[in-house]
């Protein structure tokens, strides 16, 4: 499981059918996986996505090995991906990999003859996190279809954000903003999967010129590192921030997603309104991955 | 008078590779390694019927080995290889660039993971459009076209 375009929408109503029914278990220890192992290879940090893995499997009642930074493994004293891959894969029965490089999750897929699901490779995809993203929409709109969104921030480089815009591409949003500095635009082969699937799109270099449009806000964060150019991330960073003043100017019922974490980019009054989803969409981390072991593993 | 001139120059044992885009003669000797001691024809420039103007490029002792059909079906695509023996066109390919690209171009995104050396793993290219020509990283998305296909073939 490398891209959230590797499902189809139908995959992904019946992956949220079965993340409703998992919700529901919350409070219990299901045996669900009994006697199964996941292994978690989180090469690069990771708390969110890593956090909710772990708990997933183990209320499906399967174990969990694994490491969440390179340093202190075999891969600090020089161990490629490959033959770590294949370790895990001696003693797991599915991996979680979260790497900085592009295309690792793929690769190991490849090395691995166990199932592998891409927790975040390089500034590529981050599928779990989209299909995370796409139930709260449904969750909190009914549908995904019909709906016009905002897609804020780091565009180019945020993996979280592309993976999202590939997920609403299986569906048929209304329209999507995006919404970045020039230098940040979507990368082109995620425009180009826009384009083959008919949905509309527009690119802007403001939240101003949509707020007052969009259903739903997607902020990611702009990082100052990405710009060549300090005194250029001052002098933009503001369009990218998203404030009480812009709630006021939004449709009621809007509401804000986050992939989280999120440092600046929201105002912090922002959190305590209604328009504040993340949150919620972040609860959803745990029944939707449980959902997807399930099916993956468990047969379901 | 045209057609004498390279009715002398006719390879006797060899390679004629014809309908070369204009202008990419040169490109292709350097693609085929063709430096010193190499019997080379290059007519540049020529009248077409299919291209308008074209270059061709004929090598005596010499033939193309399957790398160096694609390498040149991503420089030149479309061109034509005949293979010669005794004055005589024994054989012509199309240089047709192909659908896959195994191994053979090199990833220019630098956190791609083909690039990490000490891992087993090839590039896979795919073809993602003909005209104008170009392919894509099935690892990490990297999008090459046009004079970046060339520039990226592994030497």
């Amino acid at each position: 499981m490398i891209s959230i375009l590797d499902f189809s929408r139908e995959d992904l109503e019946y992956l949220f059918e079965r993340a409703d029914y998992y919700s529901t278990q919350l409070g219990r220890k299901l045996r669900v996986l009994e006697g199964r192992v996941v292994a978690l290879a989180f090469f690069e940090p990771s708390t969110r996505t890593r956090f909710s893995f772990e708990v997933a499997a183990k209320r499906l009642g399967a174990d969990v090995v694994g490491f969440g930074a390179a340093e202190g493994t075999s891969v600090e004293k020089g161990e490629n991906l490959a033959d770590t891959v294949k370790m895990l894969e001696a003693y797991a029965d599915l991996i979680v990999i979260r790497h900085r490089l592009e295309g690792a999750a793929k690769f190991a897929a490849e090395v691995s003859e166990d199932p592998v699901v891409n927790g975040g490779d390089g500034r590529q995809h981050h599928p779990t996190q989209a299909m995370i993203d796409l139930y709260t929409v449904r969750k909190l709109f009914g549908d995904v279809d019909g709906l016009k969104y905002a897609v804020v921030g780091d565009l180019k480089y945020g993996r979280a954000a592309a993976s999202f815009i590939y997920g609403l591409s299986l569906y048929r949003p209304a329209e999507v903003y995006l919404v970045s500095p020039p230098e940040l635009r979507a990368r082109p082969e995620v425009l180009e999967v826009l384009r083959e699937r008919g949905v509309r799109y527009r690119e802007v270099s403001s939240l101003d010129e949509a707020i007052e449009e969009v259903d739903v806000v997607y902020m990611t964060r702009v990082q100052k590192e990405r710009f060549r150019d300090p005194s250029e991330y001052e002098r933009v960073k503001g369009s990218y921030r998203l404030t009480l003043e812009h709630l006021a100017r939004a449709k009621r019922g809007m509401k804000v997603l986050h992939p989280l974490p999120k440092v600046d980019e929201i105002e912090l009054a922002v959190d305590r309104t209604e328009y504040a989803a993340y949150y919620y969409q972040a609860s959803l981390g745990v029944p939707l991955r449980m959902a997807l072991l399930a099916l993956i593993l468990g047969g379901e | 008078m045209v057609s004498e001139l390279m009715e002398v120059r006719r390879v006797r044992d060899g390679v004629v590779i014809d309908h070369l885009p204009a202008g990419t003669a040169l490109e292709v000797l350097k693609l085929l390694k063709l430096g010193e001691g190499a019997r080379v024809v290059v007519l540049m420039n020529v009248e077409s019927s299919k291209l308008g103007r074209k270059d061709v490029v004929k090598v005596e002792g010499r033939r193309l080995s399957n790398d160096e059909l694609v390498a040149l079906s991503l420089l030149a695509p479309g061109a034509t290889v005949n293979t010669v023996e005794e004055y005589r066109v024994v054989s012509k390919v199309r240089a047709t660039p192909p659908e896959e690209v195994r191994g053979f171009l090199r990833c220019p995104n630098l956190t791609c993971i083909t690039n990490q050396e000490r891992e087993p793993i090839k590039t896979v290219f795919r073809r993602r459009s003909e005209r104008p020509l170009s392919y894509y990283c099935t690892y990490c998305g990297t999008v090459l076209s046009g004079p970046e296909i060339v520039r990226n073939i592994r030497a």
